[in-house]
């Protein structure tokens, strides 16, 4: 309880504008990670359905997937704006996965609308599918990677070595280990989950493809649960930190407990056939995860040396990006429920008029 | 090829990619709505179709624009970290701002692009609006950014350090309104007279074409306003840069001495070594003139100023000649068509006209990147002027050729398979 109120009173303007980074963050897991776990089944697509399967996922992406990648933009802006200092570390000692991972967002985005938009020749539309499956597959293992290597705390000791050390020492293995590797396909299992998930609701009453996504998300179920355990068992070693977070914390009981509730909960909704309850679940548990994990290094940006308040800009800067952002809300929320309003359950409408 | 050169080829090369697109995603988003408008208002289902093509094509290129965008964001602190770290916390307020408005700008894209038969057309034409003013306000905010970069305001320093920030005047500094003009009206220009060059082309073929008429006139009616207001403009600018960064005034008119009643000088190349300006045609007391309004005025050369303060000469100077010339084309063409429009209602008729329209087509994007390399190489070695340099602002992770190879090859990719995407829709509408 002590450590609760001690919480509460230490959260002052760096600490609300950290919890609303990693706000944008989970709405760019929710949102946009549907869309890379989108391409993973795109790529997957397979029997008789399988044209039917892409393109629903074509159908579901395409109105919306700019505005679920500014989200990421979101996140950047508040991370050199209001902590600086976190900004220069990662992009210093990650700058070899941030530029994989921005090669990625490269290929997936234009492979998407050259496919769209591009010649109807069955041939061509189907290398760039590939194109935009294989990046949209890629991608969220290279951001599953660093926020593994951030958690595990090499990020900060590799840039306080900076010169002092050999360049494979310092710019790859934070990195290139097995901890953070295991957070990357952790993440696409997760992606994967929720897109097969969101695909159910979106599939509408055409049964059979329902079923198919059903299943895959019952398998991602699987996959997610596996690579949690694996990931879980590295970071004794790897982020003792962030285990000692995740599973010693005061709180960190109260967050496993739901997040085992929602993950049940999902399989069960799925098995039950309940697609909006599983769909609500799915993305309670992403979220649930998310937040564990940014609790579990509070109050460390980078842990175990770049904290919060360190990293922080002089609060006139903090002060005006909140007004900002209040302002930012005020437009922002109600255009997003118009557009989701607006093609909510597109797929199968379309359908309809097409009929 | 040291570390510095290769992180600044790589900045360039991004920033030099993305400008296009995002001078096109300024730009169509109007001349979509422009088109929606007439068909709504007419019933003439020619505007319906130029609209519905026009915004299939723009679909790619806005696509192109936003990851690309995405790129510049991160590599802002990938190539510059310490640039950023220090810059952050002051222009940090207009990217955020910048964020909100590329978020409106996605949503009702979305909504314009997928929408057509699920919202009444009022809202479908409202969209579009709103398309069309976040793009224009995100240019805004990106552009006070730089801005801020050649004219920071709103930091004191004491001994190498922050003293104190003041992000309001940073957004507001004394370049912010001038850019921000200069660059709008570049995308307006840019796109409407290459969306207008490319129809006069075919109108040359298919004189009888009312989709093309209908397209060359909706497309001038956008550029050419837009294309005769520049070089005013662009005056501004210039006297802007005379007064805050009279090196790169030096730089971009290659005045290497300091003299009163100073020559306008058109065309030549800087001889860094000689210290003069070679082969160019001399306009007495031009440029006192222009910079600061006064045939006398005092314009202070580059030998005023410490040589490791110099940019480099060739390409500013000729980047500003090439942006001029380009401009001044531009203008001229642009009042050409002002006047044929005015006396005879009908520009399709003079060959030459549409003739002159189709080689201009280019003429925008390529000043655009002729005018980009006058701001960003003219404040070299500077990244913030006077404050920090690129040298110190630059990424200590070395072998940063590597990436930048990366990019280069994807950068090239791409618009191979843009251009060539773009033509075979053109060719669909002939
Ligand atoms: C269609 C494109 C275009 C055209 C026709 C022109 N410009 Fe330009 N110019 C730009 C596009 C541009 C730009 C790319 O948008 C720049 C780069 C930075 C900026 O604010 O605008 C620019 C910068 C720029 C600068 C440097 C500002 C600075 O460093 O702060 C000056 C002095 C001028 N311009 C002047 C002119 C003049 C006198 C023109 C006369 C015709 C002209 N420009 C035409
Ligand atoms: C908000 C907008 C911009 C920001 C924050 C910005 C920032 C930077 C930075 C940090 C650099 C590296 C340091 C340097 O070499 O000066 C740079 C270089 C450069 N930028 Fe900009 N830039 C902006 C807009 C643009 C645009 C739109 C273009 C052109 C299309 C452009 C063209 C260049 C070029 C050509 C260089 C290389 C300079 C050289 O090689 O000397 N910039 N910019
Ligand atoms: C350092 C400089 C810059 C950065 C970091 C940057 C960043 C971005 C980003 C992240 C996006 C994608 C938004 C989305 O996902 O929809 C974008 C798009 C855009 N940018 Fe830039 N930008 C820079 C320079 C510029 C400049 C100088 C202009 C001025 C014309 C500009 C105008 C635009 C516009 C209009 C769009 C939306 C159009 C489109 O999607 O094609 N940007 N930019």
């Amino acid at each position: 309880m002590s450590s609760a109120s001690a919480f509460f009173s230490s959260i002052g303007l760096p600490e609300i504008i950290a919890g609303i980074m990693v706000l944008a963050l989970n709405a760019y897991v929710l949102m946009g990670g549907a869309d890379y776990g989108g391409g993973l089944w795109d790529l997957l697509a397979s029997g008789p359905r399988r044209d039917a399967q892409r393109d629903l996922i074509a159908k579901s992406i395409a109105p919306i997937w700019e505005a679920n990648h500014v989200w990421l933009i979101v996140v950047v802006v508040l991370m050199f704006t209001a902590f600086p200092l976190a900004f220069s570390t990662l992009a210093i000692v990650l700058h070899i996965p941030i530029t994989l991972m921005l090669i990625g967002i490269v290929l997936r985005g234009s492979a998407f609308v050259f496919r769209s938009y591009g010649s109807s020749e069955r041939r061509t539309r189907r290398r760039w599918g590939v194109a935009f499956a294989s990046a949209s597959t890629v991608t969220p293992i290279v951001l599953g990677v660093i926020i593994g290597s951030v958690a595990s705390g090499d990020v900060a000791t590799a840039s306080g070595r900076i010169g002092a050390a050999r360049f494979t020492e310092i710019f790859v293995s934070p990195w290139l280990a097995p901890f953070p590797i295991a957070v990357g396909l952790f993440a696409l299992a997760l992606f994967a989950f929720l897109a097969a998930v969101y695909l159910t609701v979106e599939a509408g009453d055409d049964a059979a493809l329902r079923d198919d996504f059903r299943a895959r998300a019952l398998a991602a179920a699987l996959a997610v649960a596996f690579f949690a355990a694996v990931a879980l068992f590295l970071s004794r070693r790897a982020a003792p930190r962030v285990i000692e977070g995740v599973v010693g914390g005061s709180w960190a009981w109260l967050l496993h407990l739901c997040t085992a509730i929602s993950a049940v909960t999902a399989i069960l909704a799925l098995w039950g056939r309940n697609f909006r309850l599983a769909r609500l679940a799915a993305a309670a548990q992403i979220t649930l995860i998310l937040w564990g994990w940014a609790v579990s290094q509070y109050p460390f940006i980078v842990p175990m040396t770049v904290s919060i308040r360190q990293a922080s800009a002089p609060s006139v800067t903090l002060t005006l990006l909140l007004i900002g952002l209040g302002g930012g809300a005020l437009v922002l929320i109600p255009s997003l429920r118009y557009l989701l309003r607006t093609f909510a359950g597109r797929a199968a409408e379309a359908k309809e008029s097409s009929s | 090829m040291s570390d510095l050169l290769a992180a600044r080829t790589q900045m360039a090369l991004s920033l030099g990619f993305h400008i296009v697109f995002a001078e096109i995603g300024i730009a169509m988003p109007l001349l979509m709505v422009l088109a929606e408008w007439r068909w709504r208002r007419t019933g003439d289902e020619v505007f319906l179709r130029l609209a519905k093509r026009w915004a299939k094509g723009s679909a790619i290129l806005f696509a192109v624009g936003a990851v690309s965008g995405t790129v510049l964001s991160f590599e802002l602190g990938l190539l510059w970290p310490h640039f950023m770290q220090f810059a952050g916390p002051i222009i940090g307020l207009p990217f955020s701002l910048e964020g909100f408005a590329f978020f409106t700008e996605a949503i009702f894209l979305g909504v314009y692009l997928y929408g057509w038969n699920r919202i009444s057309p009022r809202a479908h034409l409202t969209a579009g609006l709103l398309v069309a003013m976040s793009g224009a306000a995100s240019a805004i905010f990106v552009v006070m950014v730089n801005a801020w970069m050649n004219t920071p305001t709103g930091v004191t320093m004491s001994g190498g350090q922050i003293a104190s920030i003041d992000p309001i005047a940073g957004m507001l500094n004394p370049s912010s309104f001038q850019q921000s003009l200069h660059m709008l009206l570049a995308a307006y220009a840019a796109t409407g007279l290459a969306v207008a060059g490319i129809h006069a082309a075919i109108l040359l073929r298919k004189p009888d074409s009312r989709f093309h008429r209908r397209a060359l006139t909706l497309a001038l009616m956008m550029g050419t306003p837009a294309a005769i207001l520049q070089p005013i403009s662009g005056d501004v600018s210039a006297r802007t840069v005379a007064i805050w960064q009279p090196t790169k005034l030096a730089a971009l008119e290659g005045q290497f001495a300091t003299e009163r009643g100073a020559p306008l000088r058109i065309g030549g190349w800087p001889d860094v070594d000689a210290q003069r300006t070679r082969f160019a045609l001399e306009v007495p007391r031009g440029l006192s003139l222009l910079a600061f309004h006064d045939i006398d005025a005092e314009v202070k050369g580059l030998a005023a100023f410490p040589r490791e303060n110099w940019p480099p000469l060739p390409p500013v100077h000729v980047g500003f000649q090439l942006m001029v010339g380009l401009g001044t084309a531009m203008a001229l063409v642009s009042l050409w068509a002002a006047v044929v429009m005015a006396r005879t209602g009908d520009v399709m008729r003079h060959r030459w006209l549409l003739r002159a329209l189709a080689i201009v087509t280019p003429f925008g994007f390529i000043a655009t990147e002729a005018g980009w390399t006058v701001t960003e190489v003219g404040r070299q070695p500077w990244v913030v002027q006077g404050i920090l340099r690129t040298a110190d602002a630059v990424t200590p992770m070395p072998g940063l050729i590597v990436p930048m190879l990366a990019f280069a090859a994807l950068y090239i990719g791409l618009s191979a398979i843009v251009v060539r995407l773009i033509m075979t829709m053109v060719r669909e509408t002939m």
